[in-house]
């Protein structure tokens, strides 16, 4: 029971937190807003997945990914290969000059199913790709990077280049991927149809479910001693390096998971938004899930999916009316967030939050003196 | 002298870096025994700070050999230098500031050293022994539970020095380690000194020559690269190429 209590939720304080979210996002949301507005909810939720796993590695560890958007492109793109394939079959493609593969291979004078797309037809496969191909992507460029010390602004720079490099790949060779359009017209999923909004809901509260679970695993992490030496590693890498631990191998996992947890994300934007794009990639959307951790408070697991939400109900708000200057207008929030208030929302909550709750607490002491008083009442009657 | 195998704790035999030909530690040869405080002096630039790292493995020597209790350290990494039971404090105090004294002491702790065993680590009652027995030895049993970084210059040199004594290791190394307290942390220090350099080998560097005396059984004068003098606190101080060169002017 304790283990729940301390580690999956971070004691009390985490408890209060994660209810809060939980109620949010598994019950107003679907209660208040419509189907349309969910759906928006459900996607940037995805995208939460990416934020929080940034609080892991840029809060805690330290180790700025400008390249989240490459694990959260691979699981999307693993998931959109399945789907892809399952809506290519022979009979739907028929009017092909290959039946039978996806059309964008077709345009593209591809007369057979390119090898890596031959086990994409197992949904198994699929799961385990989302879970594993990224972790091991993010395993070889961590242990390329980690173990020859290359960090901060480098490491910042190079994961950059790797999500400009893959998505130049993915553009380039439209045969295999889909080109700029990317991966689209996906519609069953095991037979069962994807695109209507009762497979929408269910994909949302999947969505959720998938979310606090990842938070409650992150949480683990940071609450054993391993969260404690992230940190460690973080302040003061040699003293972590001289007390005898191999940071490498540390960084190195946590990169892992983070790519991991992006991946399921990216799996579940496909599923809901029925496409995947190389314009989930890149450099772009990859600097934007920083923002999101950054706006919500880079310490903060719960107030990165906050941060997630507001900013991109933020952006829909704001860019149907004026879409050029959304990108002008969150360049100056992330400036702003920065530098006057560096803990993000979570460290708005955590200064005034109780300021907040003392308000509400007339309540309670109300309620604490009308039972006082009718006990007193009793032991009078009582007489 | 054999190289092979001796009694010492540490020796290193023709030790030499050179970086970009310039010779920071020339053909050094240095032996330290069990239980024993040695303090190395020298002026700046002599080279002293490049020997504790050239030891621990941080900088990587040219050539010669640095031998610990019969084991060769040259080519190790350095989590495996600590492993084989090599402490080193750096000049400036360097502590973990966001987390408490007592998470401090247990990220220092000698077991979960993995990534697997530091998930599954657990914060029991022997480590919490350790940490309080540590803790009062190096006077911060009452603040184990403050942050770190609201330590005083003194408490967190001390603090650095508790983070390596939890690991037990056979050899210690402090770089400059009463730099910045005030007379009454030193006479706090030289007691912890003398106390925890039982049972271990002790290494110092340290400029303060009043500090030293107080706690120096042997003293090396490195200059340029080089051992000037060895010995005794007195012989050292009387002698007079280490008058000339470093107590002097």
């Amino acid at each position: 029971m304790s283990f729940v209590y301390e580690k999956l939720m971070g004691g009390k304080k985490g408890l209060t937190g994660f209810i809060i979210l939980a109620t949010l996002i598994l019950v107003i949301f679907p209660l208040f807003l419509d189907s349309f507005r969910l759906g928006l909810a459900g996607k940037y939720l995805t995208y939460a997945f990416a934020a929080v796993s940034l609080v892991l590695l840029w809060g805690y560890g330290g180790i700025l990914s400008l390249g989240q958007g490459i694990f959260f492109g691979l699981g999307g793109y693993a998931m959109a290969m399945f789907l892809k394939l399952e809506a290519s079959s022979p009979e739907n493609t028929s009017i092909q000059s290959t039946p039978g593969i996806p059309d964008f291979m077709d345009w593209n004078q591809i007369t057979e199913l390119p090898w890596f797309w031959e086990p994409f037809t197992s949904f198994t496969f699929t799961i385990l790709a989302v879970l594993i191909l990224p972790a091991a992507f993010a395993y070889i460029i961590g242990a390329a990077m980690f173990k020859r010390r290359v960090g901060g602004v480098y490491f910042a720079i190079i994961t950059q280049v790797i999500a400009v490099i893959l998505t130049v790949l993915i553009v380039g060779q439209q045969g295999f991927t889909g080109g700029i359009n990317g991966i689209t017209d996906l519609r069953t999923l095991n037979g069962w149809d994807i695109t209507s909004d009762s497979a929408k809901t269910v994909f949302y509260f999947i969505t959720c479910v998938l979310l606090l679970l990842v938070i409650m695993a992150s949480r683990v992490i940071l609450t054993s001693k391993f969260g404690r030496i992230l940190l460690a590693v973080r302040d003061k890498e040699d003293r972590v390096r001289f007390s005898g631990y191999d940071v490498a191998n540390f960084k190195i996992f946590v990169f892992c998971f983070g790519a991991m947890i992006s991946a399921i994300g990216g799996a579940m934007f496909t599923l809901q938004v029925g496409f995947m794009s190389p314009s989930f990639v890149g450099i772009v959307p990859s600097i934007e899930m920083v923002i999101f951790a950054a706006v919500g408070g880079r310490m903060s697991l719960i107030g990165a999916v906050y941060g997630t939400l507001l900013i991109n109900f933020g952006k829909t708000a704001f860019s149907e009316s004026f879409p050029e200057l959304w990108l002008f207008l969150i360049g100056g929030l992330f400036i702003a967030v920065v530098m006057l208030f560096p803990n993000g929302l979570a460290g708005l909550w955590n200064d005034y939050g109780h300021k907040l709750t003392d308000k509400f607490s007339f309540i309670t002491k109300r309620f604490n003196t009308l039972a006082a008083q009718t006990k007193l009442k009793k032991v009078e009657d009582a007489r | 002298m054999n190289t092979t195998n001796t009694n010492f704790t540490l020796s290193i035999e023709d030790l030499t870096v050179s970086f970009d030909g310039f010779k920071a530690v020339d053909k050094l040869n240095f032996y330290l025994d069990k239980n024993e405080l040695h303090v190395v002096i020298g002026p700046n630039g002599a080279g002293k700070t490049t020997v504790l790292d050239l030891i621990c493995g941080k900088t990587k020597a040219t050539s010669g050999s640095i031998k610990f209790l019969n084991h060769e350290l040259t080519g190790l990494s350095e989590h495996a230098i600590v492993r084989a039971g090599v402490g080193r404090k750096f000049q400036t105090p360097s502590i973990y500031e966001n987390l408490t004294v007592l998470e401090n002491l247990e990220v220092s702790y000698p077991e979960g050293r993995g990534v697997f065993g530091s998930l599954m680590f657990k914060r029991s009652e022997k480590v919490l022994n350790k940490i309080h027995e540590i803790a009062k030895e190096i006077m911060l049993e009452d603040e184990l539970d403050r942050e770190s970084g609201l330590l005083s210059h003194g408490q967190k040199q001390w603090l650095e020095i508790g983070m390596l004594l939890i690991q037990d290791p056979q050899l210690l190394m402090l770089d400059e380690p009463v730099a910045g307290m005030s007379v009454k942390e030193r006479e706090q220090t030289a007691e912890l000194l003398n106390k925890i350099s039982q049972g271990r080998s002790v290494l110092v560097i340290e400029h303060d020559m009043e500090f030293v005396a107080r706690i120096a059984q042997k003293v090396t004068v490195l200059h340029q690269g080089k051992i000037l003098a060895s010995g005794d606190m007195d012989t050292v101080q009387n002698d007079p190429k280490v008058i000339e060169v470093y107590l002097g002017h």
